[in-house]
């Protein structure tokens, strides 16, 4: 949302009148710019760049009634935030444009094999085939052995990759389906 | 709607005494930037731009650091890179957040013909208010630090407002918030002078800066923008900062003896017109005006 | 990180190298300068480049990339000679005074003892500790408690590997030839000063200067002051990047800086939750809590107890608290978070459920594999993979046999269109078979959760928006994979379906599991009743339990991450506490977030008291024994038995089965030696002065594909080059902000204007940057932050890439920027440690494009 343009100045004719010829006792006053955050509803968030993880107030305009889709406006450093202290750094000060992009991803495609192009397909579909994919590789690469007989249960056909971003409750869940599938490539971007 | 107002201390082109003027020191603001602990991070420049809602502007790589050669109309504030090697070959990276120096004695509100156009604010903030203005880019001229631009699609001139919204609402000036390091602090100019000198005095006795100085040149009247630098002598390494600043002499002229036969013809308009909203009293005692740098 | 980033304003002294603070960590570097302004500390900045952070430095010296472990050797050495050292803590809180056995073996000629040149490995056998007495096998907690001991191993199985003397024969005098402080000294009496700059590329003079700078913390036995080290990514990055570390730490046990306000070894770690992501097992070699997985050699539960319960090992009359004779706690716990009614005392806690593993699976070996045509399918969550890793052509080519791939991501990514990546034309696309599913998921607005900072802070966050579109939560889209395959599995059966259908699934909505669920399941929770023997309180069944004490190995406790437990207890979750107060002026704010291990603030605090538990510097006062009330005390929580008396000499260091710093890693704690010696990069332009005939690593690991490829001086490849991050741009992923974009438009290759005037190139013009793999084209940044380098005499360049380039973007959409990847340059050679790949100084050749 862009701001308005600024306002001030904007006092009444008379009021203009009366300064002219000199009535007012009191000191001239200018309006400033109307302030965008003045009525957004504040979240606290974890800035998700680098490992400082600095405290930030998403503002968003809408407050959180049930018929209002939140939109953010603006983003600021949590200046409770002991580490950060309200300061961010240009990509932190840049949130708004990683929350509002028109570059996000909005549904899920698949491209086939040998296709040179994205499709689009549903949520029930995708996760269907890969439900699929997975059982199919699974099962036909299960190692329950290894050469010397000993049992193993792994699968050394599948790998995970876990993202920097990804939360550690999420990240539990990465370690609890990929462990119990057999999964030993279990990567993030902790290692690189 | 606004949330806060601000106490006006002078407006450019306007007929008559500027109500209030000089009388509410005590709101005095100020940005100190102490340039030996900027890390040229851009902190400032985003948070400048994200606040305002500037869209993206297309820049090219052209050899540094630097995002753009200088400030624009939507770019009110610029970290300027300069490789320095000292004549005992000591090699150096300085950094410096360049920007509306919000004069004492603004040579831009000087300049500025059309009423109310450019604002002081008792506060120090020296503001623009693209309303009023008409584009003849006078305040450009008038500036000796060369900040105000120009936008050719609008005709109308931009500057650093110092964050006038959010300092009216009891807020920091955003570039102020999001500097990481603290090297951009924000207070009363009396404060951030002492704290300007605190940091002098420990730069001549704890490091290698000995000519270590602040920046709050006395031609312009001070500034409500003081730099602590680590050389106060050569201000140019800096990225062109300017050893001696000071109001153009043809500005002078322009708003000193002429300044009578402007008002008038402005004033007449305002009275006319009475679409121009500003408020003032009469005249208050007015105090001398008090020198900034000593 | 030890400490964490507000504690650094605590410091004195400061070196920051292999890492780059103010750039990559903007915010957090606050902390420093904030030492430098309040306590006038000194600031060190040893890089490859006049950096940002070198700019606000009191020293900056230049250094060629990889020459780190002789540079902090060096510095070692120049402690020792000038004894500027803790005499008090070095004997005491080290193994300074252990003796280590016979037929150990300094690296004079670039090797160990016990190397083995067929499989380029050490047998470790030597590289142990002199026992006194008979040498006893080890004895952790699951043979003594009761459980039966584990029965000789199948004869095919390998013997069980060499163990740490329950009873080190050690000599306080620290004369003994063979105790730990005179190796140390042997080792790097040959990292001179001299050395140092044959090596480095650092004059000599400045090498003294800095460190006498560094080391005056300890200048004439003063112990109050502290000096800090700071690092990143420079130092992981390399082929013996563990050692790097290790070299550091070994520097800051000898000045006694462990363990203190204002000290420690600072990993600033690179993206906001890769800490959380290694603490809850993300990564192949771990479950979560630092748990060593199971290899096949664990023939039981027992057996695998047995190998990774370490018991203690520690001079006769010192005590050592080797708090990690509690695995077998952890680790039943933790199965019984997994596997839940599933896993029982007759089932061995569901231990065949686990993966057994005996090779490597890291990050470099998957691509390795796929390329092999092993991999057939990869789930991708957030995970750039072609865009971060080490030779991203041979990414690609892997993923081309690959036959299913899923990418979870918010923008579009080079992972998900590797299929359409620049030389791929329509017609090659056709043979490309690899199925790719790209999911839309949520940013980091839209969900809750916590990550772990780099200072081990667990914060939460909440959601301020939902997400766009028909994006879904990742967590749900996890899940419902995860539930699509157990109910194929249901329906169908298929190979061990056992660990998955038994898998704990205990959330409300199955197909949108909360993330506070997940939570109090990663704290843990009371099974059974449970009662704490000392304080006689009892939790009940199903509550949550208020810290790792209250693990049990009998099946009555469930906990997914010991090390978070206390996290989320009975009092809620102490994630979210938002307390400002700090009490102590340290920086501790004691009530912010949580700190794991139970919200301790600064590691191995104990460390920070003198033998009788008196504070070394009594203005930063952390923790301190109180005899009369007969325990430890403190602003932070004790990092300590909190009863053990001073003069019953319990180490601080209370995770190793020692007790104390290790300057000496004995066994298999380090791949390459037990100190650090320097090896050359992989690909280096200069032999190595210590042994030319053992130039690098002996035990690097490397690959052989013919995506493989390594370059020498020889052909061409004689320039340095390193890779790196800018402030302005955040991995892959600010190429997406048109702000950021707007602050640096286009990547460029960093150039010392000497060099770029040798090849006739000005700033602005493109180059084009070789090696072995792949070439990169980006504008020719001319520069005098980077210098020439004399190593050994020969004039050596360095050029710098940042990384942030790639294949989609605003700017490659728009035509703006060449469609490239730093990473087509960089090798497949991996630290034998961590298995990080050397993205710091690999060979290329540099010419106009």
């Amino acid at each position: 949302m862009n701001p308005t343009r600024r306002s001030f100045l904007k006092i009444g004719t008379g009021a203009a009148m009366a300064s002219v010829l000199g009535f007012d006792l009191k000191a001239a006053y200018a309006e400033s710019k109307e302030l965008k955050i003045a009525r957004t509803t504040e979240t606290r968030s974890t800035c998700p760049y680098c490992s400082v993880s600095c405290g930030v107030i998403i503002h968003t305009i809408g407050d959180k009634a049930k018929n209002v889709t939140p939109q953010v406006v603006h983003v600021e450093g949590d200046p409770d935030h002991p580490i950060n202290r309200g300061t961010l750094c240009p990509k932190g000060s840049s949130l708004m444009q990683d929350i509002v992009n028109d570059r996000r991803l909005l549904k899920p495609q698949v491209r086939r094999p040998g296709s040179d192009h994205w499709e689009d397909i549903g949520w029930d579909q995708a996760y269907a085939e890969i439900g699929r994919h997975i059982k199919k590789t699974r099962d036909e690469s299960f190692i329950t052995t290894d050469s010397q007989g000993i049992t193993v249960n792994r699968v050394e056909s599948i790998a995970w990759n876990g993202g920097c971003t990804d939360t550690n409750e999420f990240n539990y869940l990465a370690v609890k389906t990929m462990r119990s599938l057999g999964v030993c490539f279990i990567e993030n971007q902790a290692r690189v | 709607m606004s949330n806060g107002t601000l106490e006006i201390k002078a407006i450019s082109g306007h007929a008559g005494p500027v109500a209030g003027r000089d009388t509410s020191r005590d709101y005095d603001v100020c940005k100190l930037i102490d340039v030996t602990t900027c890390i040229g991070c851009k902190a400032c420049e985003v948070a400048c731009l994200e606040w305002n809602g500037y869209p993206f502007r297309e820049t090219v790589f052209d050899n540094t650091y630097q995002t753009m050669p200088d400030l624009a109309w939507n770019y009110y504030n610029l970290i300027r890179f300069n490789e320095h090697v000292a004549e005992d070959g000591t090699f150096s990276w300085l950094m410096r957040k360049d920007g509306c120096m919000h004069c004492a004695d603004p040579g831009c509100l000087l300049a500025c013909p059309a009423d109310g156009a450019i604002v002081q604010y008792a506060n120090g903030i020296v503001d623009f208010n693209q309303d009023n203005c008409i584009g003849c880019q006078y305040c450009v001229t008038g500036c000796p630090f060369n900040i105000p631009k120009f936008n050719h699609e609008t005709k109308k001139v931009h500057k650093c407002t110092l964050c006038s919204d959010r300092v009216g609402a009891g807020l920091e000036p955003a570039c102020i918030k999001a500097c990481p390091t603290g090297c951009l602090h924000f207070g009363s100019k009396d404060d951030m002078k002492d704290l300007a000198d605190k940091r002098v005095k420990q730069l001549h006795e704890h490091t290698s800066h000995k000519s270590a100085g602040v920046y709050d040149p006395p031609g312009v009247g001070g500034t409500h923008v003081i730099y602590v630098l680590h050389d106060i002598d050569h201000p140019q390494y800096y990225g062109g900062l300017p050893k001696d600043p000071r109001v153009p002499l043809l500005v002078r002229i322009w708003k000193g003896p002429l300044k009578w036969l402007g008002n008038f013809a402005i004033a007449a308009g305002v009275i006319a017109a009475a679409t121009h909203f500003v408020r003032y009293g009469p005249k208050k005692v007015e105090e001398p005006k008090k020198e900034e740098v000593v | 990180m030890t400490n964490g980033w507000i504690d650094i304003k605590n410091t004195d002294m400061m070196l920051i190298m292999g890492g780059n603070p103010a750039e990559n960590h903007p915010c957090g570097f606050k902390w420093p300068v904030e030492a430098k302004r309040e306590r006038n500390a000194k600031m060190i900045v040893v890089d490859p480049r006049f950096t940002r952070t070198a700019a606000v430095a009191d020293k900056f010296l230049q250094i060629r990339a990889g020459a780190d472990i002789a540079f902090l050797g060096g510095m070692i050495n120049y402690a020792l000679e000038n004894q500027r050292i803790a005499k008090e803590y070095l004997v005491n809180y080290t193994n300074a005074s252990f003796v280590i056995k016979e037929g150990f073996k300094l690296p004079d000629d670039g090797l160990y003892s016990g190397y083995d040149h067929d499989k380029q490995t050490y047998d470790k056998s030597t590289w142990n500790y002199e026992g006194a007495g008979a040498h006893q096998a080890p004895s952790g907690k699951a043979s003594q408690s009761g459980e039966a001991p584990a029965p000789p191993l199948a004869p095919r199985q390998a013997p069980p590997p060499p163990s740490l003397p329950p009873n080190v024969i050690y000599d306080t005098s620290l004369a003994h030839p063979r105790c730990v402080y005179q190796l140390l000294k042997q080792q790097y009496s040959r990292y001179t000063p001299e050395m140092v700059e044959r090596i480095t590329g650092i004059p000599k003079d400045q090498f003294r200067e800095a460190a006498d700078m560094f080391t005056s913390v300890r200048k004439d036995g003063d112990m109050k002051k502290v000096a800090t080290i700071i690092y990143a990514v420079g130092w992981t990055q390399h082929s013996f990047g563990a050692q790097i570390i290790r070299a550091a730490a070994m520097l800051q046990l000898l000045l006694g800086n462990i363990g203190r306000a204002g000290g420690g070894v600072n990993a600033l770690r690179g993206h906001s939750n890769i800490q959380g992501a290694t603490d809850v097992a993300g990564i192949f070699d771990s479950l979560p809590g630092y748990l060593k997985v199971p290899n096949p050699t664990d023939k039981d539960f027992a057996a695998w107890m047995t190998r990774i319960t370490p018991g203690s090992s520690k001079p006769k009359d010192w005590d050592s608290f080797n708090y990690y004779s509690n695995t077998p706690k952890f680790a039943v716990s933790f199965l019984k978070s997994m596997y839940g009614d599933a896993a029982t005392k007759q089932n061995d806690w569901a231990f065949d459920y686990l993966p057994k593993v005996d090779r490597e699976y890291s990050w470099v070996h998957i691509w390795d594999d796929m390329y092999q045509g092993k991999v057939k399918g990869v789930l991708s969550f957030g995970m750039n993979s072609v865009a971060i890793g080490p030779n991203s052509q041979k990414t690609i080519n892997a993923l081309k046999k690959a036959d299913w791939l899923v990418v979870c991501e918010i923008y579009p990514d080079e992972t998900s269109e590797f299929w359409k990546s620049p030389g791929i034309s329509t017609d090659d696309m056709k043979n490309i078979p690899t199925e790719v599913y790209r999911l839309p998921g949520a940013g980091f607005a839209e969900k809750d959760g916590t990550f772990v900072n780099s200072a081990r802070w667990l914060q939460w966050k909440w959601a301020a928006v939902p997400p766009p579109g028909d994006c879904q939560l990742d967590q749900a889209i996890l899940a419902r994979i995860f539930l699509k395959v157990r109910e194929l599995y249901q329906k169908e059966g298929g190979k061990f379906p056992d660990p998955i259908l038994n898998l704990t699934w205990n959330h409300l909505d199955p197909n949108n599991p909360s993330l506070s669920e997940l939570a109090k399941e990663l704290n843990g929770r009371a099974i059974s009743d449970v009662t704490d023997a000392p304080t006689q309180t009892t939790m009940k069944a199903g509550q949550q339990l208020p810290g790792f004490s209250w693990l049990r190995d009998d099946g009555s406790t469930s906990c997914g991450n010991w090390i978070w437990c206390g996290s989320w207890t009975e009092a809620g979750a102490l994630t979210q506490r938002r307390g400002t107060d700090d009490p102590s002026g340290l920086g501790i704010y004691p009530n912010w977030a949580w700190s794991w291990p139970m919200n301790r603030r600064v590691l191995y605090n104990r460390a920070s008291c003198d033998l009788n538990g008196k504070p070394w510097d009594p203005d930063r006062r952390q923790v301190w024994w109180n005899e009369a009330q007969k325990k430890w005390l403190g602003v932070d929580v004790p990092d300590f038995k909190p009863d053990s008396a001073p003069k019953d000499h319990m180490g601080p260091f209370i995770m190793n089965p020692e007790g104390v710093g290790r300057l000496f890693v004995p066994l298999a704690g380090m791949a390459d030696g037990p100190f650090p010696e320097h090896y050359e990069p992989f690909e280096s332009p200069v032999a190595n002065l210590f042994h030319p005939q053992q130039n690098t690593n002996p035990v690097v690991k490397k690959y052989t594909s013919d995506m493989d490829k390594y370059g020498t001086p020889d052909q061409g490849f004689t320039v340095i080059c390193t890779t790196y991050r800018l402030t302005e741009h955040y991995h892959y992923w600010t190429k997406n902000n048109p702000m950021n974009v707007q602050l640096v438009p286009q990547m460029f290759v960093e150039i010392p204007v000497e060099l770029a005037a040798d090849l006739g190139i000005k700033g602005g013009e493109k180059v084009k940057v070789s090696s072995a793999r792949g070439t990169y084209i980006a504008k020719a940044m001319v520069t005098r932050r980077i210098k020439p380098m004399t190593i050994d005499g020969k004039k050596v360049y360095q050029i710098g890439i940042p990384i942030h380039q790639g294949y989609r973007g605003i700017q490659e959409d728009a035509g703006r920027e060449s469609k490239t990847l730093a990473n087509l340059l960089s090798p497949t050679v991996t630290d034998p440690n961590a298995y990080t790949p050397e993205f710091k100084g690999f060979l290329v050749k540099l010419e106009k494009a």
